[in-house]
């Protein structure tokens, strides 16, 4: 087929979707950054171009630190889901023989509940009353319950590893299942003993899984407005609460989408100098 | 080795209990014979599920949920079916970039797609009802309909295809009796995939739904009531069983795809 007639199927099919995506991405996009730069008076719009949204969302200290404790929650989360994560993918990977498929289902399994319930049950099981207070109690090791488990960034932590686990096992697992087995036979056979080998074959190998999986968890985990609200407590809201408190009660759209705008800035930021330095090991992508 | 084998086999087990631990607890207290969620449990009763059948709210709620995981399902496939078509078949100028644009929504947080379409909205001057949800939702599902169409198109040999337009067929009976059946199993699994992420979405519901909530807000809502919560249990051991059958039936359809695969 000629080049032509390629451009001209192809485009015919993606022409539709390509044009959806325009009109619900680009141009919503577009709009809230248009509007980051307005302001708002009550209800009526004000379109003269100003700063004063980035003023306030970059130099007030109310979202600062709601920014810098998203920033520090997103990272430790996709951290510690990835830490998790990566034993059980090599495990159903190197050990889960012909039941790989079974294994991997199994996990998925959990995160068929609805994502609201399952981040209200953290709230259950980590409660004053709650599931664990309530077990420490019949075991007799603490007489009071304990208070610091829920409503802190910890129990926020805590809900969002739980959350995004397979999103870091699937990806893992697919990179693990690409590497040669061979090489780590012939690694064997040469004398390198199996600390060597997961440093310098099976990590290095598998590191497409993992950027996959940092990308996956760290920028939506950002934007979670759920779990920070039923688990969090004041002490660990996140930005995108802040988002819709301006959106809604205080009543500031512009403000809310300076927000916006700014974390995506930040995520975006962050995850191509991320990608950049990890580009070694994307090569063959 | 052998050693190690077994703790690795312990630390699954133990991330695998941390896995389930709240999807276990959703069924016992939806049984359970208490308004307080909180062991010591009480005894077993079905009441919490009878409850449910009095909610006029919450049957609302579904029929809004159900319309929209439908209609956002259908149009993101048919959406996902023709990019995954386009990106397996043929090559043309900003394929890649264009493409990379359609997947965005599957790593941007989603309280960011719901503020940009409701600004857009609010913009436009356009009310706020159901039919927003779904234009929101189907921007969320093309995504995952793309990437699973992607691997069904990948599946397809492509001499099948050539052979029937040789012998004669025009492209359009090639496409109703060589492909469609062919890549049938991925339409399911997208079908299925889509209704699950639909009924389960949260946030861009909450922005774009207006005055008529979905299953989740309504959910959301009852989380302010304690005396509310044991039904909400009790619809939650619903919506899970409900979707691990969806999910059966999606990895059924993926393995149909992987045999056609081999």
């Amino acid at each position: 087929m000629y080049i032509s007639e390629q451009n001209k199927r192809g485009w015919r099919l993606l022409g539709v979707p390509f044009i959806f995506a325009i009109f619900l991405l680009a141009v919503p996009i577009a709009t809230m950054t248009a509007l980051s730069f307005w302001t708002q008076d009550y209800l009526t719009l004000i379109k003269t171009i100003t700063f004063e949204n980035y003023k306030q969302a970059w130099f007030q200290p109310v979202f600062q630190t709601l920014f810098a404790r998203s920033l520090v929650i997103s990272m430790t989360v996709t951290f510690l889901t990835i830490l998790f994560a990566f034993p059980i993918a090599y495990y159903i990977s190197f050990y889960g023989g012909k039941r790989k498929a079974l294994w991997l289902f199994l996990i998925t399994i959990p995160f068929w509940t609805s994502y609201l319930l399952r981040m209200f049950l953290w709230k259950v099981i980590l409660g004053y009353n709650g599931v664990l207070n309530s077990f420490f109690e019949w075991l007799g090791v603490i007489t009071e319950p304990l208070t610091f488990l829920l409503y802190n960034s910890n129990a926020v932590v805590l809900a969002l590893v739980h959350g995004w686990a397979p999103f870091a096992i699937l990806p893992i697992f697919v990179s693990l299942e690409k590497i040669d087995r061979s090489l780590l036979e012939a690694s064997n056979d040469l004398g390198d003993n199996s600390f060597n080998q997961f440093f310098r074959i099976i990590l290095p190998l598998s590191m497409p899984g993992v950027i996959g999986a940092v990308l996956i968890i760290f920028i939506p985990c950002i934007g979670d407005y759920i779990t920070p609200k039923l688990v969090g407590g004041p002490e660990g809201l996140m930005i995108a609460n802040m988002i819709q408190v301006q959106f809604s009660k205080a009543n500031n759209a512009p403000l809310a989408a300076a927000l916006s705008v700014t974390s995506l800035l930040i995520v975006g930021i962050i995850s191509m100098a991320f990608v950049f330095f990890n580009r070694k090991y994307l090569k063959n992508y | 080795m052998k050693k190690s084998n077994k703790i690795f086999k312990l630390v699954v087990i133990l991330f695998l209990t941390f896995l389930y631990a709240p999807a276990l607890l959703l069924p016992i207290f939806s049984f359970n014979n208490s308004k307080v969620i909180a062991f010591p449990l009480s005894g077993f009763s079905t009441i919490w599920f009878q409850e449910l059948f009095y909610e006029n709210t919450l049957h609302n709620a579904l029929l809004n949920s159900l319309v929209i995981a439908i209609s956002s399902t259908i149009l993101a496939t048919i959406l996902g079916t023709l990019v995954a078509r386009a990106s397996t078949r043929y090559i043309f100028y900003g394929k890649k970039i264009s493409i990379t644009f359609i997947l965005v929504p599957l790593i941007l947080p989603e309280i960011i797609l719901g503020v940009c379409l409701l600004t857009l909205l609010i913009q436009l001057g356009l009310e706020l009802n159901l039919w927003s949800v779904v234009l929101g939702h189907t921007l969320l599902i093309t995504p995952f309909s793309t990437l699973i169409m992607v691997s069904a198109f990948n599946n397809l040999d492509i001499s099948f295809e050539e052979a029937s337009l040789d012998l004669g067929m025009s492209s359009l009976q090639t496409f109703r009796m060589i492909i469609l059946p062919m890549v049938l199993p991925g339409l399911i699994s997208s079908l299925l995939i889509g209704f699950v992420i639909s009924l389960d979405e949260f946030i861009i519901a909450f922005f774009l739904t207006g005055v008529e909530p979905t299953l989740p807000v309504y959910i959301w809502s009852q989380f302010r009531f304690p005396a509310k919560l044991p039904s909400t249990m009790a619809l939650g051991t619903i919506l899970l069983i409900v979707s691990l059958i969806l999910v059966s039936l999606f990895e059924y359809f993926r393995r149909k795809m992987e045999l056609y695969n081999n």
